[in-house]
């Protein structure tokens, strides 16, 4: 048997009870080491989130497996094997997985405290700010100075007013 | 700033005062904040990373906070004067470890500290001596507020503010409180509250955060839950629940006096001889012994005159390895170390025992 985390032979072999249903956790003993599933029994948030992830999911449907946000690149599969998100565009494009398992971290789904003064940037701006940044990149790659120079102009007085 | 001129001061977290300062050492808030148009910080290039970095250290600068930040360039900065922050307080164990562009701003009441590309693109930090979490949050929310004004937070009106662990969602803010609970440790009854605070959803770590053991039983109580409730709510459950931990904290401390004061009155004067005599000192074992003598101070069990409150304080913090080598002006491998440790102890307790402060 194969570890959950890498393709190292699973040593380390963990069962827990969720609604009734055993989940099982197959993993080598340096991944389980790293993820501190053994040896520590304090609350670690990364595992919990990887541990409920994996429980909730469960075997990924190829729609959700294939799932990838066009700002950052990330695949679900990805954030469900690092517990890490790519961007916040993610938490619209991973909305529904994301609503079941904020549901289950924090037995809450919506906000509720602080609201920033100044308006949130509209996504459709943020998608253009990120598309200007990938141009200002590429021209600068390309030595295309007088282009990026343009763009960056662009950028900072969509910043200032966003 | 100067980080050799802090290395003989306890920093913020160990000033030891403030309210109910023999058994809170520190209160402490932290925001997680990003930037609406950049990847988080695992997943932006290098390029990126320093675009962000630019970015946030031309807005930190400009902001009209008295008195003023000082950035700090990790990437420049050696290993040992990473660690050294860490061991302040100051900035993260991931922070110190991870790579590509990042640095710190700090205050240099080291109340302050503004982590960039953590986890997170921000981290704001604010720290206070003794049981202050008002204090710590009135701080905290105003530099969050002039912040705001200038860069475009990543947040939406159902998530709150967006980060790169869902664990950290919503308000972004970790509230914690460390305490020193040796009593609790040495009735054996330390498990019963832990168990207690998490069926109520706070956490428990030791001294330098997530996985780290609790050394000098320095424990750390802090919010699990940062989606639904509001920064107010979240601040008064464990606002709540600490006057009961100090309650249960000093009940032991009492029963201890009335059942075992002579075993208690040798096993901190055991302590504190061990700490003036031995000639090696492990930095764990330091803190272990430091705890019994702390504890017999607030008891009366040793007299002020032998040692005083601020001097055990600072003793927790300068015998960490990485202050250590900066007071010894050398790296040092873990026997020389133990060895220089052992050599400073004895001469800083010599030194309290015949000039009383």
């Amino acid at each position: 048997m194969k570890c959950h985390y890498c393709s190292n032979p699973a040593t380390v072999h963990l069962t827990d009870l969720v609604k009734k249903q055993k989940k099982e956790l197959h993993l080598c003993q340096a991944c389980a080491e790293q993820q501190q599933l053994i040896q520590h029994n304090e609350l670690n948030l990364t595992t919990i989130v990887q541990t409920l992830l994996g429980q909730h999911v469960g075997h990924l449907p190829d729609e959700l497996a294939r799932l990838t946000c066009p700002q950052c690149g990330i695949k679900f599969m990805e954030f469900r094997a690092e517990g890490r998100l790519g961007c916040p565009h993610d938490y619209e494009v991973f909305k529904g997985e994301l609503q079941k398992l904020l549901e289950r971290i924090h037995r809450a789904g919506r906000h509720v405290g602080k609201v920033p003064r100044r308006r949130p940037v509209e996504p459709a701006e943020v998608a253009e700010l990120v598309a200007l940044r990938k141009q200002l990149r590429e021209s600068v790659e390309a030595e295309a100075y007088e282009q990026a120079a343009r763009l960056r102009d662009r950028i900072r007085q969509k910043e200032s007013h966003g | 700033m100067n980080l050799e001129n802090l290395t003989h001061t306890s920093g913020e977290w160990l000033r030891g005062i403030g309210p109910e300062s023999d058994i809170v050492i520190s209160s402490r808030i932290r925001l997680a904040r990003n930037l609406a148009a950049f990847p988080f910080t695992n997943r932006a290039t290098g390029h990126q990373k320093s675009e962000i970095e630019a970015l946030l250290r031309e807005r930190i600068a400009k902001l009209e906070l008295d008195p003023r930040l000082d950035y700090i360039n990790l990437v420049t900065l050696s290993p040992l004067d990473r660690q050294f922050l860490v061991e302040r307080q100051l900035i993260s164990r991931e922070l110190a470890g991870s790579e590509g562009p990042r640095g710190v701003a700090l205050g240099p009441r080291e109340t302050v500290s503004l982590m960039v590309n953590e986890e997170d693109h921000l981290r704001l930090q604010v720290m206070r001596s003794g049981f202050a979490l008002d204090e710590a949050w009135q701080d905290i929310d105003k530099v969050d507020d002039l912040l705001e004004q200038r860069v475009s937070y990543a947040f939406s009106e159902e998530f709150g503010y967006l980060t790169a662990c869902p664990t950290n969602v919503g308000t972004g803010m970790r509230a914690s409180v460390m305490l020193h609970l040796p009593a609790l440790v040495l009735a054996k009854q330390i498990e019963k509250v832990f168990r207690a605070l998490q069926k109520i959803n706070l956490a428990v770590r030791g001294l330098y955060g997530e996985g780290s053991r609790a050394s000098g039983d320095f424990y750390q109580i802090s919010n699990q839950v940062t989606l639904g409730k509001s920064e107010t709510t979240i601040l008064n459950e464990i606002r709540e629940v600490i006057p009961q931990i100090i309650n249960y904290e000093r009940q032991a401390r009492t029963t201890l006096l009335k059942e075992s004061k002579q075993s208690l009155h040798d096993r901190i004067s055991r302590a504190f001889g061990t700490l003036r005599s031995a000639t090696m000192m492990t930095s764990e074992e330091t803190m272990d012994l430091l705890s019994s003598v702390r504890l017999g101070i607030n008891l009366g069990l040793l007299p002020e005159e032998q040692i005083s409150m601020p001097t055990v304080n600072e003793l927790f913090i300068q015998t960490q390895p990485a202050h250590l080598q900066k007071l010894m002006g050398a790296s040092l491998d873990g026997e020389e170390r133990n060895a220089a440790r052992a050599r400073f102890l004895r001469s800083k307790l010599r030194e309290n025992g015949s000039h009383p402060n």
